[in-house]
């Protein structure tokens, strides 16, 4: 399984420049970070998800990211009830039982309205990542970020790891089946103390070879001049064309409905249905 | 002409080289000069301090790794030490051995504009200069393609590319043949001729090749080669005086094969025989002595005996829907064997190598283990039945000391712990590592550590020991260490398959071979056949032994018979040396 995912195809969104598509992941991230309205959540949603069928990335190879967020939703679900039972109440300012459980874990509208905004908020911010990801030509990801004033060094950090993560992936499977052999049980038929020990004693190896590694690039990246100057031009950097200023003013223009909504409708970062 | 070659592009003056790390001088003593045009062939052993002299030359030592520098060495007239390595870098251009490492790009075309992006050369000039040196080197079709996707003949061309592209004056080859398969490699010592040559007519071009497989890197000319041995050059000679001046064994390198054949045959080989390179070499001379030899060779019979002990049937694979990696494999293995698998990268070998061992799964009624359908069995289970052996022995060791790495397979099979250190005694003896048996695995050389590996596997009591690229990156020396250590093993009645590249291996150290190419079995035979079978050689990414061609030479048909004695000869003098 392979997390960056990123496969050409001729569609509209592959053929958008990659400064593009991280200033609009950036901003429509950015503003459903700021409010908290369930309304604009929902809109987004659909709009990214459209956006995701446009770009023909098919959700079978999303099941695993499901997955993973699927059970970070019921995690933090359960965790924000425990540390939080009041924190809807509050913030919205009234206070409607409706399943009392004991004490301040009274179940109220408010605090089941505030999760399940809160649910929308992060299922908003995935399929957008996920567009990113599968669409952005690795290539164009660091020249992005530093066309965006990211310091090149950083850039082409991540470009890197970008680079290099299928091969450390398959390393550490590698690795894994080597002590699985010598007899390390890292199944789910052992405790879960146990497991992370074996996990870890697989790590070490990995650790190594991986510093190993970086010390070759670095000396490759040296003996090619890397971090001469203090700017450095781009081979995979893309002008913008008409494409990207359409979809640039789009999102933005979803950007900026959002906060007006925020700013002129809510009248703060909450949607409040309780007033 | 003359006036260019009076002042040398290289020069080393009493040249001497101290890592911090370390107590005694890499280099000592250095004093050598390159000229201008010149192509340079530098061998040595293991730790002889010859890739440590590329690291000055390129400017690593001392930007990355940090000594004391006696002498000097300069470069087109100025002291490197006070070039620093960016200047340098735009002087002398080096390609990696790890070619994989080096490609920082992530396609083609970037990788090879990597220095020009350090440099700020805007995109427009980048794109038009990338395709010229693209062409040069023949990526040119490749230029959208991942590293991922290119095998690493092609990743070498793109690192050459990407230096080229500086137009550098001085090309550095630093173990340009360790990761390639034998076809590919040839056709890398013929593309940096090419390159030194083009190149020549304009602007003079200087090569420097850095290796330890000299008779592969004289399949082209070179102007010297320079021995070093000990952190000392040895001998600085052309090719024919180099070959017949006997150092090279003496330094524990290996000759080329052709060499040892003509020595075998009694002939005294002298520089007048222009023995340097396998086409100057004047046969017509010694061809008779070399006929007598071959007639007075007893051929002796082989019979494979033994039980099966592991067999594979009708087996497919495939990682993704409708890309098989295999396809109806065939094997059967017996008891005692000592095997070769060959084949390009991504032929499959590794993968079936994975599936006899469960890293990978495989469907029911394909793998055996003595006759017994092993589906059910989990990967530990199997270990104790085939171990497998990863290239690099750093990817294998999760304990700090040897005796617990060792004894790491046992304890997870709960076994008491008496019994462990008997076991452990018994391993240490026979993997030679006894006296090591209280030391940390940090004070052990790589080839060392390879042997740790294999006793933690051996400790297991496997009947099938399966090892990937068991000789990889190393010398001559270490490499017959290491086979003769798995003759021992092998000796002891357990199975050993190999999956390799090298061709000496699958000559010297296994009868048998089977070649995997396009994920089917092409040919399961005897390693002399397939080494003297043109057809299946370009198939499995080889190339003919220099023997065959020899045996060509002096007129001896069918050839196979020539290298069949020559290894009988030799197995011969072996068995006599022990």
């Amino acid at each position: 399984m392979n997390l960056f995912n990123y496969s050409y195809e001729d569609t509209f969104i592959h053929r958008l420049s990659g400064l593009t598509k991280l200033l609009s992941f950036m901003a429509l991230t950015g503003v459903v970070m700021y409010i908290y309205d369930i309304r604009v959540f929902a809109a987004i949603l659909i709009f990214s998800f459209s956006v995701m069928r446009a770009a023909r990335i098919r959700m079978r190879d999303l099941k695993v990211i499901f997955i993973y967020v699927g059970i970070f939703f019921v995690i933090n679900a359960v965790l924000s009830f425990v540390f939080a039972p009041t924190f809807g109440p509050e913030t919205y300012g009234s206070y409607t039982l409706w399943i009392p459980i004991a004490g301040k874990y009274n179940l109220t509208y408010e605090q089941v309205f505030y999760q399940i905004s809160k649910i929308f908020k992060y299922s908003s911010v995935v399929p957008l990542g996920v567009i990113f990801l599968f669409t952005t030509d690795p290539s164009e990801f660091a020249s992005s970020l530093s066309a965006i004033f990211v310091p090149y060094k950083i850039s082409y950090a991540v470009s890197l790891t970008l680079r290099h993560f299928p091969d450390i992936q398959k390393e550490y499977g590698d690795i894994s089946k080597a002590q699985q052999a010598r007899g390390l049980d890292i199944s789910s038929k052992t405790s879960f103390w146990h497991r992370f020990k074996n996990a870890a004693a697989t790590m070490i190896p990995l650790i190594f070879s991986s510093l190993e590694r970086i010390d070759v690039i670095t000396n490759a990246m040296h003996l090619r001049g890397f971090s001469k100057h203090k700017k450095r031009t781009w081979y995979s950097r893309r002008k913008l064309k008409k494409g990207d200023f359409a979809a640039l003013v789009v999102s933005f223009g979803i950007a900026g409905a959002a906060i007006y909504i925020a700013v002129f409708v809510n009248h703060g970062r909450f949607y409040n249905p309780f007033q | 002409m003359d006036s260019i070659k009076e002042a040398p592009v290289i020069e080393f003056i009493n040249f001497s080289f101290k890592y911090f790390a370390q107590s005694k001088p890499t280099l000592k003593d250095i004093n050598l000069k390159i000229f201008r045009g010149e192509k340079i062939l530098i061998v040595g052993p293991s730790g002889s301090g010859k890739s440590t002299m590329g690291n000055c030359l390129n400017g690593l030592i001392p930007f990355s790794y940090e000594g004391e520098i006696d002498g000097s060495l300069t470069i087109n007239g100025t002291v490197t030490q006070n070039t620093g390595i960016f200047e340098l870098s735009k002087t002398i251009g080096t390609v990696m051995q790890d070619s994989d490492a080096q490609f920082v790009g992530l396609s083609v075309a970037e990788d090879i504009s990597f220095s020009m992006e350090n440099d700020c050369v805007p995109q427009r000039e980048m794109i038009s200069r990338v395709k010229d040196v693209a062409t040069l080197v023949g990526v040119q079709n490749l230029l959208k393609q991942s590293p991922h996707e290119l095998s690493g003949g092609q990743m070498q061309r793109t690192s050459l590319a990407g230096i080229l592209v500086d137009d550098v004056e001085i090309l550095l080859f630093d173990e340009p043949l360790a990761n390639l398969d034998p076809e590919t490699g040839k056709y890398a010592i013929e593309l940096i001729d090419r390159i030194h040559r083009e190149k020549n007519a304009d602007k003079l071009k200087t090569t420097i090749i850095i290796e330890h497989r000299i008779e592969d890197v004289l399949h082209r000319e070179v102007d010297r080669i320079i021995l070093i041995d000990d952190g000392r050059i040895i001998a600085d000679l052309n090719a024919h005086e180099m070959i017949s001046s006997g150092y090279l064994l003496e330094h524990g390198l290996r000759e080329p094969l052709y060499v040892t054949a003509m020595k075998y045959a009694g002939v005294d080989v002298t520089s007048d025989l222009t023995p340097g390179y396998f086409l100057t070499t004047d046969f017509s001379r010694i061809k008779g002595d070399i006929l007598r030899w071959y007639e007075s060779v007893e051929i002796k019979t082989h019979i494979e005996t033994g039980d099966e002990v592991l067999s594979i049937r009708n087996l497919d694979y495939e990682y993704y829907k409708n890309t098989p990696v295999l396809r109806n494999i065939n094997l059967t293995i017996q008891e005692g064997e000592m095997l070769s698998i060959v084949g390009t990268n991504g032929a499959g070998k590794s993968t079936l190598a994975k599936l006899i061992c469960k890293f990978e799964n495989h469907s029911r009624d394909t793998v055996f283990f003595t006759g017994k359908d092993v589906f059910d069995q989990s990967i530990s289970e199997r270990a104790s039945f085939v171990g497998y052996v990863m290239q690099n022995p750093n990817q294998m060791i999760t304990q700090t000391q040897i005796y617990d790495e060792i004894a790491s397979g046992l304890r997870l099979r709960k076994v008491p712990d008496a019994e462990i250190d008997e076991r452990i005694d018994r391993v240490l003896e026979i993997c030679g590592l006894t006296k090591f048996k209280k030391w940390p695995i940090s004070a052990l050389s790589y080839g060392q550590k390879k042997r740790v590996t294999i006793a933690s596997i051996l400790i297991l009591d496997p009947k099938v020991i399966i090892l990937d690229e068991p000789t990889a990156g190393q010398d001559y020396h270490h490499y017959t260490d290491i086979m003769k250590f798995l003759e021992k093993v092998n000796k002891l009645g357990v199975t050993i398959i190999m999956i390799t590249h090298d061709m000496h291996l699958m000559l010297e150290y296994t009868r048998r071979s089977i070649v995997i190419s396009d994920g089917v079995i092409v040919i399961d035979t005897d390693s002399t056949e397939v080494l003297t079978n043109p057809e299946i050689i370009s198939k499995a990414s080889l190339k003919e032994t220099s023997l065959f061609h020899l045996a060509n030479e002096v007129g001896i048909i069918p050839p196979k018979s020539f290298v069949d004695r020559f290894l009988d000869y030799e197995a011969g003098l072996k068995y006599e040396s022990i």
